[in-house]
């Protein structure tokens, strides 16, 4: 399927030549008879960026992920990745679920070299067990790496998740609100790390987020969702914040209160008249 | 505390068996022949009176006392492995016997239902499609298959085997079918994301993710299948611990037929026993 561009009144660019995902119009329906709940999203992803999607609950957002990771299909639209169009999931993109999805009856090592296996299928048995190790010890989870899901913390459990994505790795990282469940704490610092490492792996990141800081944080560009239903991609901003900011003087870079009451406002009160402008 | 509840869970399991172990003594106490005038019959006067000597006069009830009970077992079980020709084979030859045809049967329905039910959890369609066949044939006793069995296979043995067979298939299948469909469609995105292989898929997901649901099914299943074989070796069995019990029915010798229901709950229980095991250790903590 072919994007008309006429589908997404509110927000249509022409596609970047050296985008890695091109999405172009997509929408979903759920219900025939029901309003779509997005539609006509089109946007692109460069190579090594780290994009975040912001919208309210509900919006979208996990079903635009889940439609870019090839698990679900849009009603309408298409997306293209190194220019071959996306028809169903694959290991050129790693995701990191809302939940974090990991295999309850296995360690936490043994989570991600079933992942390093499934990408590498005819390394001998020690380079795999090498390389998730390797990538476990990158989210800092060396010594709890002989623990059941059961018996590591929520944050713990998360970076086990990442490093199973990472692991792959895949051309893009697909994260749906990874840091949703953890507390202020943990949450910084696995956004530190996770920056660290992408910004070594020159990492390209399509991240889910509700935190406004956090996405000021660690993205190159925020993408802004109005609200459902019939939700669309109302906005493209980038970040004006150096890429070399750290959690604690971020705010005091020039621009930072700017940017985020943009991004604020935009959560507070125009995502509703997004809304209302799209449906009028 | 636990272990006080537990030191009192002891005791009151002991007390119930103390109690039955008495009521079983006090009802097959030898009794004195009734007497028609309502006198005591322990009575040594009206005994004597009446021309008898007391000792004389009891009978033994049919009933072993558990002391009867006792002594008889421990001469059976002496030699339980004995086999004088098929009217005298010693109970551990047929409770060998029974075992053997379970495990034929029930290995066989295993190997039948589990994939079946994974076919099942796996395409709702087909899912569908059986299951009016699978709720009609799944309420029927084992035993009302039994005539149909005996003229279609005419052999004894294979009949036996069949009735477990088909009596414990479908809590197998079912059971199966309903622990892969309700595997966390998350894990089934995962294996996606990953392009895991059919083969690495079925065995380091979805059976691990299953196995729980699929070892239920199992422990229904032989305790289906232990409960039928009983019966049916009852019907055709020239072997077996049901053929044991009916034989010794035959033969007034209720101290061996309260021996192999001993031995059949006993059995039962290891066996269940057995896969409650393995079902924890395929247990799994989300
Ligand atoms: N499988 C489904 N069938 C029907 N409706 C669905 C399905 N999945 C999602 N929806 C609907 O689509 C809408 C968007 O869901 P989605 O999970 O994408 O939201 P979200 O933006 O990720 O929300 P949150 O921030 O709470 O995670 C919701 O209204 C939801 O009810
Ligand atoms: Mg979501």
């Amino acid at each position: 399927m072919q994007n008309n561009p006429a589908l997404s009144p509110t927000f249509a660019e022409p596609h970047d030549a050296d985008a890695l995902v091109q999405v172009s119009g997509i929408g979903k329906r759920y219900r025939p008879d029901g309003p779509p709940v997005f539609s006509g999203v089109s946007f692109d992803i460069r190579p090594g960026e780290f994009v975040c999607l912001i919208g309210h609950s509900g919006c979208g957002k996990s079903s635009i992920l889940n439609i870019l990771a090839g698990l679900e299909q849009p009603s309408e639209g298409g997306m293209i990745m190194d220019g071959r169009e996306i028809t169903g999931p694959g290991l050129d993109r790693g995701v990191v679920f809302q939940g974090h999805a990991l295999l309850p009856w296995l360690t936490a090592l043994q989570n991600v070299t079933f992942a390093v296996r499934a990408r590498h299928r005819h390394m001998p048995r020690h380079e795999i067990r090498e390389k998730a190790e390797h990538y476990l010890a990158m989210v800092g989870l060396e010594a709890a790496m002989h623990k059941k899901p059961a018996e590591l913390s929520g944050g713990m459990r998360q970076r086990v998740g990442i490093a199973r994505a990472f692991c792959t790795q895949p051309r893009v990282l697909l994260m749906d609100e990874p840091f949703g469940a953890l507390d202020a704490l943990t949450r910084g610092m696995i956004q530190e790390e996770l920056l660290k490492i992408c910004a070594q792996t020159q990492q390209t990141v399509f991240m889910i987020t509700h935190d406004v800081d956090e996405a000021i944080f660690l993205a190159d560009r925020v993408l802004l969702m109005s609200n459902g239903p019939d939700a669309r991609l109302a906005e493209d901003a980038s970040n004006p914040l150096p890429r070399s900011r750290t959690r604690e003087t971020m705010h005091h870079e020039d621009g930072f209160y700017t940017f985020r009451n943009h991004l604020v406002d935009f959560l507070v009160r125009r995502s509703a008249l997004a809304q209302k402008a799209a449906t009028a | 505390m636990l272990s006080q509840e537990n030191r009192l869970s002891f005791f009151l399991s002991f007390a119930s068996l103390l109690g039955v172990l008495l009521i079983w003594q006090f009802s097959t106490l030898p009794q004195a022949s009734r007497s028609p005038y309502g006198i005591p019959d322990g009575n040594a006067e009206y005994q004597r009176l009446m021309g008898r000597s007391a000792v004389a006069s009891t009978v033994r009830s049919d009933f072993p006392t558990p002391g009867a009970f006792v002594r008889n077992a421990i001469e059976v079980l002496h030699a339980p492995f004995h086999n004088n020709g098929p009217n005298d084979r010693g109970i551990g030859w047929q409770l060998g016997a029974s075992l053997l045809r379970v495990m034929i049967g029930y290995g066989l329905a295993t190997l039948v239902a589990v994939p079946l039910g994974f076919v099942f959890g796996l395409q709702p369609v087909i899912q569908k499609a059986l299951n009016p066949f699978v709720q009609i044939l799944r309420p029927i006793s084992p035993l009302a298959w039994m005539p149909i069995a005996l003229y279609t296979i005419r052999d004894a043995e294979l009949c036996a085997i069949f009735v477990i067979f088909i009596c414990s298939l479908w809590p197998i299948l079912l059971n199966t079918a309903f622990g892969v469909a309700s595997i966390r469609r998350e894990w089934l995105n995962v294996i996606r994301t990953l392009e895991v292989r059919w083969p690495q898929r079925i065995f380091f997901v979805l059976l691990p993710a299953a196995a729980p649901t699929i070892l239920t099914g199992m422990r229904i299943g032989l305790g289906v299948a232990w409960l039928a074989i009983v019966a049916a070796e009852m019907l055709v069995g020239s072997s077996g611990i049901g053929y044991f019990v009916w034989n010794q029915w035959n033969n007034l010798s209720l101290s061996n037929v309260i021996l192999a229901v001993l031995l059949i709950g006993l059995a039962g229980m290891a066996l269940d026993a057995a896969l409650a095991f393995v079902q924890r250790s395929v247990r799994y903590a989300e």
